[in-house]
């Protein structure tokens, strides 16, 4: 049984997060956690709308913030987002990983530790290659994985990564992601 | 054998997931350091620690964490280097600009009406925060009042803070920060180059003392006026951040000024309604004796 979501993106990734996050069903009750890569700029505009817009409670992550189903959690610009056994969120300022902080790897690396095969993590457009080990580990706990079809995404290159390294149980395209994962779960 | 079969094959002989054999092995490690070497991390953050004791078997070529808890035990250079892993000391100068404006606007106002300031940075690192700071008094003409502490419990960042040399190739990042944090010059002004290192005027820490602290295990420190602790807290489970919390709460007299990384809060601690909040935004704390807890 899933129990939670990670989500990675990068370049594109705006549109691709807006695209999945806008068509899950309010049946989708585990609490969703996100690296979006966007660099120095704020992310509270893109929060903001997705509040308006989607049936989740979304918000960027504060130090042990405690994880609620049916909440949609984004890193911090600047800060790695990691996840707590009890269920807590956890930020640090460790150095950037793939050049990037908040890291894809990061988030998805605890979460599986965590959630084991309960996880389904989902990794979007992007033009570098972060995500591809936090992918592997999710794989090795037993999780599940979906990768943007390369071919399709506004990048492709990280999600090529991915499947270089790892057999994702899906390549879907973008649109195909959010019906997937709300099927996965059951509802 | 490749991890991940591992993992496969140590979950088949034992019954137990591999995750929860490694959260045993790692109370354990954190028992040994502390009852081996007297360094407390019983109450940082778990995945926190996971990660970065994930990373330091990988650069070590050990195979577990019990492996790496014998060596530990009798050898402390392997110890020394667990704990270089252990505690993280990413830093910048003028890290958040926009808490140095806040901190300028709403904080120095209330310093320049003291004779004598002390400030406290716990968790200075390499100390650019530390030298941050001073030009900011000095701008503001309070360098000469102030008496400074910087502590940390890592000995090796305390050395490199004294000596206040730092890359070149940062200088860019640092001198835009400083821009934007509303300094009154150039940042070159207080420094010199040599060598592909930069080094900081020692005028600037005149008044700094820097000290070994631990936070987790030691007292309070000194009475002061301000307490800078950003980014320390994060690597903290919530029962040893009220500890810290209440660490500060006792070396600050009424109206001290607590200033916490952005991210971070009073939330887990039994003084937060004895703290008024100056700045929401950028976490700067005042404690006032009248505000019960
Ligand atoms: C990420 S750095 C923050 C540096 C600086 N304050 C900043 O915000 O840029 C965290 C620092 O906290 C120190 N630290 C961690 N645990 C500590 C403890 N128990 N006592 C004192 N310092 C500690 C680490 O050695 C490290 O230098």
């Amino acid at each position: 049984m899933i129990r939670a979501i990670v989500i990675g993106a990068s370049f594109g990734g705006i549109e691709a997060i807006r695209e999945i996050l806008l068509h899950l069903t309010p049946e989708v009750r585990v609490p969703v956690f996100v690296v979006l890569h966007i660099g120095n700029n704020r992310i509270d505009g893109f929060v903001n709308f997705l509040n308006n817009h989607t049936h989740f409670l979304v918000s960027d992550a504060c130090d042990k913030d405690e994880v609620l189903p049916g909440h949609v959690y984004f890193a911090p610009p600047n800060y790695h987002l990691m996840i707590e056994d009890d269920q807590t969120l956890t930020l640090s300022v460790d150095a950037k990983i793939n050049f990037s902080r908040p890291s894809i790897d990061v988030l998805f690396e605890s979460a599986a530790w965590v959630y084991g095969r309960d996880l389904l993590g989902i990794l979007l457009t992007g033009s570098n290659a972060d995500g591809a080990h936090g992918m592997t580990v999710i794989k090795q706990c037993g999780g599940t994985t979906i990768v943007e079809d390369p071919r399709t995404a506004t990048s492709g290159v990280m999600p090529m990564a991915a499947i270089e390294r790892t057999i994702p149980d899906l390549i879907l395209p973008l649109r195909e992601i959010a019906p997937r994962v709300c099927s996965i779960l059951g509802c | 054998m490749p991890s991940e079969e591992k993992n496969k094959k140590n979950q088949e002989d034992s019954g137990g997931s591999s995750a929860d054999i490694q959260s045993i092995e790692m109370r354990l490690l954190l028992e040994a350091v502390f009852l081996r070497y007297g360094y407390d991390f019983r109450n940082y953050s778990k995945s926190h620690l996971r990660r970065r004791i994930v990373h330091h078997l990988g650069m070590n070529s050990l195979s577990s964490v019990s492996e790496l808890q014998a060596k530990i035990m009798w050898d402390r250079s392997a110890f020394n280097r667990l704990m270089t892993d252990l505690s993280i000391n990413v830093t910048e100068m003028f890290r958040d600009p926009e808490f140095y404006q806040a901190f300028r606007t709403q904080v120095i106002p209330m310093l320049s009406t003291y004779a004598h300031i002390k400030i406290w940075h716990a968790g200075c690192s390499t100390g650019e925060e530390v030298y941050s700071l001073a030009i900011l008094l000095k701008e503001a003409g309070l360098l000469g009042r102030a008496q400074i502490y910087a502590t940390d419990f890592n000995k090796y960042v305390l050395e490199v803070a004294r000596e206040g040399i730092y890359r070149q190739q940062e200088i860019e990042l640092y001198e835009q920060n400083y821009l934007k944090a509303g300094g009154q010059g150039k940042l070159s002004d207080y420094y010199t180059s040599r060598y592909g290192s930069v080094i900081f005027d020692k005028s600037l820490t005149k008044k700094v003392v820097f000290v070994d602290h631990n936070l987790a295990t030691d007292g309070v420190f000194a009475e002061v006026n301000v307490i800078v602790c950003r980014n320390v807290l994060i690597y903290f489970d919530r029962i040893l951040q009220s500890r810290v919390i209440d660490l500060f709460y006792h070396s600050l007299p009424g109206m001290g000024v607590l200033c916490l990384g952005t991210r971070e809060s009073l939330r887990f601690s039994e003084w937060e309604s004895s703290f008024a909040v100056m700045d929401p935004v950028n976490k700067i704390f005042k404690k006032d004796p009248t505000l019960a807890p």
